[in-house]
């Protein structure tokens, strides 16, 4: 008999990831992304729209899922979102490579970062040493013990979702989500 | 993309060869002049991928995830072997669409008699379940698991499978 799996979180959140909201939200939102991935990229405008309606309901985390044999500027744009990071901005950065999703090579990486201000010798170092390598595979190893089947992957509140992401059954179901924290 | 679990088209869930089971040996083409037999692998663990079809039209599909995950994998000393009733050429093609890095078979001549023997083919639509299969180093299965066929399973349970084995090997290693 073939055993039954159901795709539960196995890395809880932590003190390294990105988060926006409170931490005190009754529901949290975590998304594995790839930013050369288009279905991505349209998640994101939909991301952005729910984090408005649901305001301090909602705490949406982002860890990196890139698909790099199929996406060949995905594993760079990911550290190039945490070098942002560790200079304060990787949400800029990250909405930043969501937007320009067609323009993701090095040029435009380091022209992103000189848009934000970064401090760029630092930046560039920083990708050209591969600093962020091991946390990207991090993400996504940890990922793929989660059951991410591909991108974008969404947990809410640990369970993930395969439900539609268009806003308004992703708002039900972050909505049933938070109900049920809140009964506990 | 996401699909809903149906309860119907998980019935092969059933008849999926299990656990503890002998794999049944075959020999099918990996490419237009080659071909693989699963006993060549005799003393590495296996993961058999059995898919519907070439082509599915999403960035992360499943072969393509698992082709990211290939060095965990080896990790394990596992070999993947993808499986689906499409011709060898078609999985030239795809491979080479996908850049993927491992063997796609071709169970399709008789059609879908390696997916029939695994207990996962559907008679209706003429294509195999999307079922995965950890075949231990002595040839016998030691996981299975049938996906309803609209849903990719992902690999964690072929990662908890290889870890199972590797510390049933170690165990045996160590006389206990």
């Amino acid at each position: 008999m073939a055993t039954s799996m159901r795709a539960r979180l196995t890395i809880p959140l932590t003190a390294r990831d990105h988060v926006l909201g409170p931490a005190d939200a009754p529901v949290t939102l975590i998304e594995y992304g790839d930013f050369e991935c288009p279905y991505c990229a349209a998640a994101h405008v939909i991301i952005k729209k729910v984090l408005e309606i649901m305001s301090d309901q909602l705490r949406f985390a982002f860890r990196h899922f890139p698909l790099t044999q199929i996406h060949p500027h995905a594993e760079s744009a990911a550290e190039a979102s945490e070098a942002a990071g560790a200079q304060g901005q990787f949400w800029e950065m990250h909405d930043l490579l969501f937007e320009n999703q067609p323009m993701l090579d090095p040029p435009h990486l380091v022209a992103y970062a000189q848009e934000l201000g970064l401090d760029l010798k630092r930046f560039v170092r920083e990708l050209e040493e591969g600093v962020y390598r091991q946390r990207v595979r991090e993400d996504f190893l940890g990922g793929v013990r989660s059951g991410v089947n591909g991108t974008p992957a969404f947990f809410i509140n640990g369970d993930r979702y395969d439900g539609s992401w268009d806003i308004a059954p992703l708002i039900t179901a972050l909505e049933r989500a938070a109900s049920v924290a809140e009964v506990r | 993309m996401n699909t809903q679990t149906n309860q119907t088209e998980n019935a092969n869930a059933r008849s999926a060869l299990s656990a503890g089971t002998r794999a049944p040996d075959f020999t099918l083409p990996s490419t237009p002049d080659q071909k693989i037999s699963l006993k060549e692998f005799r003393g590495s663990p296996v993961i058999l991928a059995f898919y519907p079809a070439d082509w599915s039209p999403v960035c992360g599909d499943q072969m393509s995830l698992y082709n990211e995950i290939l060095p965990e994998f080896k990790r394990y000393g596992a070999y993947l072997l993808g499986i689906s009733v499409d011709g060898a050429w078609c999985h030239s093609a795809y491979r080479e669409h996908r850049n993927l890095h491992f063997s796609l078979l071709a169970d399709f001549e008789p059609k879908g008699e390696v997916a029939r023997q695994y207990g996962v083919y559907r008679k209706g639509e003429g294509v195999s379940e999307r079922a995965l299969f950890v075949i231990d180093g002595d040839g016998v299965i030691a996981w299975s698991y049938v996906s309803p066929i609209g849903v990719n399973p992902g690999a964690d349970g072929i990662l908890n499978a290889l870890e199972n084995l590797t510390a049933k090997k170690e165990k045996v290693a160590h006389g206990n």
